[in-house]
């Protein structure tokens, strides 16, 4: 089977997830619980793609398959800087500010970062990927650790709030934010177009990306910005999930197996919806909500990890 | 003609190039020989602005490379590093579509699957085209490589120590390949090279660098010399003459 069909058969197991959902065991009050259906597929169709689009970019600009953006804790700082703007202002600002202008602010403080990082990036001659990792690993536990720091010095009340609205997860989906996401996401997309043909040259290297004409620091920086606006957009709307993106990223390389990037981007985007819807279907018609959506990804990915890492496949 | 004039690098505060200045004739082979470490390949590196040069101009045809377009620089200049490790997936005739690039943007047409075809057929490679990268022996991904090169259609070559880990038969078969490139199709090619004996015998003019300088440059007869070489490898090189050619004896 090629890569083309693989893609296409990957499309119609999501659309059937998703008529699944939407549709499984209607009944009720039909006019109630269809639209938050809808919106909880909308919203999961957002963060997934959103992770998947984000990882696969991120995976080809520094050329390996382990970084991913969570790795490198910049969900982690979305959530760190949501909480710096509670303990600046309390709570009460956060209910007075429109959760849009909150979230745009956050943006920008993700996009300063990645630029920030761009600079790190091209530290020296030579990225050194065990360097990078490292940093990473110490910014995230930074990050998460700072933000229990501040949670803890916040007033208990406060903190209720403030954690209400910070991680607005599947089943308490803030709706504003949804259609908000929309808007960002397709100026993401139509931002990312003219950058599209440059990935499958970046994934061959920097010194043949150079070598071919690609101008190859212009394009990794707005890359990074891309990057930084769409793990803001997934974790505002479902939250920090660590190892999403790498599995369904490499998943995407392991099963289409092409270096074309139209593909592997969209494979990795369906992979992850399917992940997250059947994940969630799982969550609530199987465990009613005895577990979450988190371990259940972790857990699926984590096996097909491992059963990679036995195969040992060499070529890649 | 390349120009490169006052180039210097520093790396940390280390200088490894301290104000080169040379030129590199068209239509021949130049090349870059020395000691490790010398700075061979920050050089090539610099021309080929795979790394950025802290003082000095560098002129391809004229035109200061800093100042051209990098998708039009692509058109005159291509470079092959000596380590092509790569994690992508790719058959030969994948990777060889790449060289057309700086053309197509990813989109090939008509004259570009005509380049493609004449690089796989002047590297022999029609046989192993649909293999990957990864199942081929180091002389043949050097070929393939070398093909990716020469499907990007540049005036000038710039290579890395091509001959890198490659027993005698991969290696002379490369550099006849090379000088087939000068002699049939006009190229220049600049290599960084450790095996003087090749260089003595393929190359028209070398350039020998010791310790960020240029030491010397000129013709092959002019630098492979006993003195000359004496100075750059701290070493005594016995130098016969056998069928025309200067062979160094040095083991």
């Amino acid at each position: 089977m090629g890569y083309k069909k693989k893609t296409i058969t990957l499309a119609i197991v999501a659309i059937l997830l998703a008529v699944l959902f939407i549709f499984y065991d209607l009944t009720g009050n039909i006019n109630y619980i269809l639209p938050r259906r809808i919106m909880k597929v909308v919203a999961i169709i957002i963060t997934g793609g959103a992770i998947a689009f984000s990882t696969t970019i991120f995976m080809t600009i520094t050329n390996n398959r382990i970084l991913t953006p969570s790795i490198m804790g910049i969900d982690q700082l979305y959530v760190l800087t949501q909480t710096f703007i509670i303990f600046l202002f309390g709570s009460r600002s956060l209910v007075m500010m429109s959760s849009t202008l909150n979230y745009l602010i956050s943006i920008i403080v993700m996009v300063v970062f990645a630029l920030l990082f761009y600079r790190l990036l091209f530290r020296g001659e030579r990225n050194n990927i065990y360097f990078l990792l490292l940093i990473g690993m110490i910014l995230g536990t930074f990050f998460s650790s700072f933000t229990s720091f501040m949670q803890v010095l916040i007033d208990p009340n406060e903190f209720m709030i403030a954690q209400d609205k910070m991680f607005a997860s599947i089943n308490n989906i803030n709706t504003d934010l949804v259609y908000v996401s929309i808007i960002l996401l397709t100026g993401v997309v139509l931002y990312f177009i003219p950058y599209y043909k440059y990935l499958d040259v970046i994934a061959l290297g920097q010194d043949h990306a150079i070598n071919l004409g690609v101008p190859y620091h212009y394009v990794v920086k707005r890359l990074l910005i891309i990057v930084a606006v769409l793990i803001s957009i997934a974790t505002a709307l479902i939250g920090p999930i660590t190892f999403l993106g790498l599995l369904v990223v490499n998943i995407a390389h392991e099963f289409l197996k092409t270096y074309r990037h139209f593909y592997l981007i969209l494979g990795s985007i369906l992979i992850s919806v399917i992940a997250l819807l059947g994940g969630e279907f799982i969550v609530e018609r199987v465990f009613t909500f005895q577990t979450t959506l988190s371990v259940i990804i972790n857990f699926v990915g984590g096996i097909y990890f491992i059963y990679l890492l036995l195969k040992e496949n060499k070529s890649w | 003609m390349v120009k490169i004039k006052g180039v210097s690098k520093a790396y940390n505060r280390k200088s490894v190039i301290q104000n080169a200045t040379l030129s590199i004739p068209k239509g021949k082979i130049t090349s870059f020989i020395g000691p490790n470490g010398a700075g061979k390949s920050t050089l090539i590196s610099m021309i080929s602005r795979l790394i950025a040069k802290d003082e000095g101009i560098i002129l391809i045809d004229g035109q200061d490379i800093t100042e051209i377009k990098d998708s039009e620089l692509a058109k005159k200049i291509s470079i092959l590093k000596q380590s092509n490790s790569m994690n992508v997936k790719l058959t030969v005739r994948e990777l060889i579509t790449f060289g057309r690039f700086p053309y197509s943007k990813g989109n090939l047409k008509k004259e570009d699957w005509e380049k493609v075809e004449e690089a796989i057929a002047y590297m022999e490679l029609e046989d192993i085209q649909h293999k990957f990268l990864d199942e081929l022996s180091g002389g043949q991904r050097q070929r393939a490589y070398i093909a990716m090169v020469l499907a990007q259609d540049t005036e000038y070559i710039l290579l890395d120590e091509p001959l890198n880990n490659l027993d005698m038969r991969h290696a002379t078969q490369i550099m006849k390949t090379l000088r087939r490139l000068v002699d049939e199709l006009g190229k220049t090619i600049v290599i960084v090279i450790h095996d003087i004996n090749f260089a003595s015998c393929y190359s028209d003019e070398i350039v020998a660098i010791k310790d960020g300088k240029i030491v010397k440059q000129g013709p092959t007869c002019d630098v492979i010399d006993q003195c000359v070489l004496k100075d750059i490898y701290d070493m005594d090189i016995d130098i016969k003459e056998i069928d025309n050619q200067r062979i160094c004896v040095y083991y």
